[in-house]
């Protein structure tokens, strides 16, 4: 029995004639982390987008468990969970509420007061999701894609512009995921966390692939010895300081 | 069914909790009302066959609707667009529609609401009573906030931004509210303000009301039950057509 779980193939898509994708297949096994990497508009959320289905490929195409998230929805959505970049939630809304109204969409939601309480949210319930910290919304975030008891997750950009303190305490809540045995999709601009949590990935420019593998295969090809510094050689951007 | 009502109480609670549509909503109306009924209660509204009471009750309940249509629905859509709220139902097992749809029924609330609070008030501390039939009345009513609900989500549909939904509710929430006779006694236009009323969708609900409210129907009551029928049905289909939950 195949194992993959989320495949790509040939996906390509352009938006007013310029290619932001170009190309891209990879795959992604049952129980791995899988890091997407790559600047800012290199097309990583696209290429999550069309993975989700909410985007149509101009050419190629993507399947989560072997089927395409754009036609069968109800099926796949209730086994993958979403946290999708710079996320907001309604006004005035509250996090047992935010979280409530999530648990309804699904058939079978996990109980959401024992997520906040792994995720050390719970004493927040009662409050406003407006006024949490950065870290704490991103915790939310995680939860909310969490809900409905899915097997995989794809997280973008979760980290992006919070404190070392929070993004370490993110690092290591996805870490328990993992040892749990869920697989994840994820992109970041941390190297550290691709080293900390990945077990493969893909570096990708101007939307075309530059290279992939374990980080420790994809440093080894690199004339350096740490991600970062790798990163930026494959990057052809200055590595020096 | 169960899931559906937990999202529609959580989503009221929500509009509960913001200050606009409580004061827009139900204050306002029912501030104006009470006025209204206070100052010139019974004395005949201009050379129609009412009273200032009866005139005041038939409009002021339009004003929820007016409220929920122009205000609640457009601003709620774009915003949950904006926020990409409407993109993460796009990745769950249910669609967009869920949540549009319960917000819609809030707004329905809301204005259901509204109305009621001024028939109480109208019953109990005016002594109003309905010579028509209530529910006439009412049907009346529905079809009124129907048709004003189906324009407010088209234009929700047609504003891509909160900017530019800010600025079209604005042109047609205020025009609607007060040249419409919702707030401000029609029977006290003059002549020239009455044409421009005549053509407001709102004002044609609002003279269906009234007719309803006393019983005498005027010849027109089958033009503006077509025109508000008409209206439904081609807001309704631009709205779906354009809808975008991106």
């Amino acid at each position: 029995m195949s194992t993959t779980c989320i495949e790509a193939c040939e996906l390509t898509k352009s938006f007013n004639g310029q290619k932001v994708v170009d190309g891209l297949s990879f795959s992604v096994e049952k129980g791995q982390v899988f890091g997407l990497l790559g600047h800012n508009g290199a097309g990583k959320s696209t290429t999550i987008e069309m993975i989700l289905g909410l985007k149509t490929p101009d050419s190629g195409k993507a399947v989560i468990l072997d089927k395409e998230a754009s036609k069968y929805r109800k099926e796949i959505f209730e086994k993958v969970g979403v946290q999708l970049q710079a996320s907001n939630y309604q006004a005035a809304i509250r996090v047992d509420e935010v979280c409530m109204e999530h648990a309804s969409l699904y058939r079978n939601p996990k109980d959401y007061q024992e997520l906040l309480a792994k995720f050390g949210l719970e004493k927040f319930k009662k409050s406003q999701v407006s006024k949490l910290s950065g870290g704490e919304r991103q915790k939310l975030s995680v939860v909310l894609s969490l809900i409905g008891n899915p097997e995989i997750v794809f997280l973008d950009e979760l980290t992006t512009g919070i404190d070392v303190a929070a993004r370490r305490e993110v690092w290591r809540t996805l870490k328990n995921l993992k040892d749990s045995g869920l697989t994840i999709f994820l992109t970041t601009h941390y190297m550290e966390e691709a080293e900390i949590l990945c077990d493969k990935i893909l570096l990708i420019k101007n939307g075309k692939k530059i290279t992939e593998g374990t980080v420790k295969e994809v440093v080894k090809a690199s004339p350096y010895n740490n991600l970062e510094e790798a990163y930026l050689w494959y990057m052809d951007e200055e590595v020096v300081l | 069914m169960r899931r559906f009502l937990r999202l529609y109480c959580v989503e009221q609670k929500l509009f509960f909790r913001s200050a606009d549509v409580f004061i827009f909503n139900l204050c306002m109306p029912l501030a104006t009302f009470i006025l209204i009924a206070f100052i010139a209660g019974d004395k005949t509204a201009g050379s129609s066959q009412m009273t200032y009471l009866q005139s005041a009750f038939a409009s002021l309940v339009s004003v929820g609707i007016c409220c929920s249509a122009f205000m609640s629905i457009p601003i709620v859509i774009v915003d949950y667009r904006d926020k990409k709220i409407l993109k993460h139902f796009y990745c769950s097992p249910c669609s967009p529609s869920r949540i549009l749809g319960v917000d819609t029924i809030c707004s329905a609330v809301m204005a259901g609401i509204s109305a009621l609070l001024i028939s109480l008030t109208a019953v109990i501390f005016f002594g109003y009573r309905m010579k028509g039939s209530p529910l006439t009345f009412i049907g009346a009513w529905l079809l009124t906030l129907i048709a004003m609900f189906s324009i407010g989500l088209m234009i929700a549909s047609l504003c891509r931004t909160v900017k530019a939904m800010n600025a079209v509710t604005g042109l047609v929430y205020f025009p609607m509210l007060f040249l419409s006779g919702a707030t401000i006694p029609y029977e006290l236009f003059p002549n020239g303000l009455k044409h421009i009323a005549d053509v407001m969708p709102l004002s044609m609900g609002i003279k269906l009301m009234k007719a309803a409210s006393v019983g005498i129907w005027p010849e027109m009551t089958k033009l503006y039950i077509i025109l508000l029928v008409a209206i439904t049905v081609i807001c309704s289909t631009i709205s779906v057509k354009t809808f975008r939950w991106e």
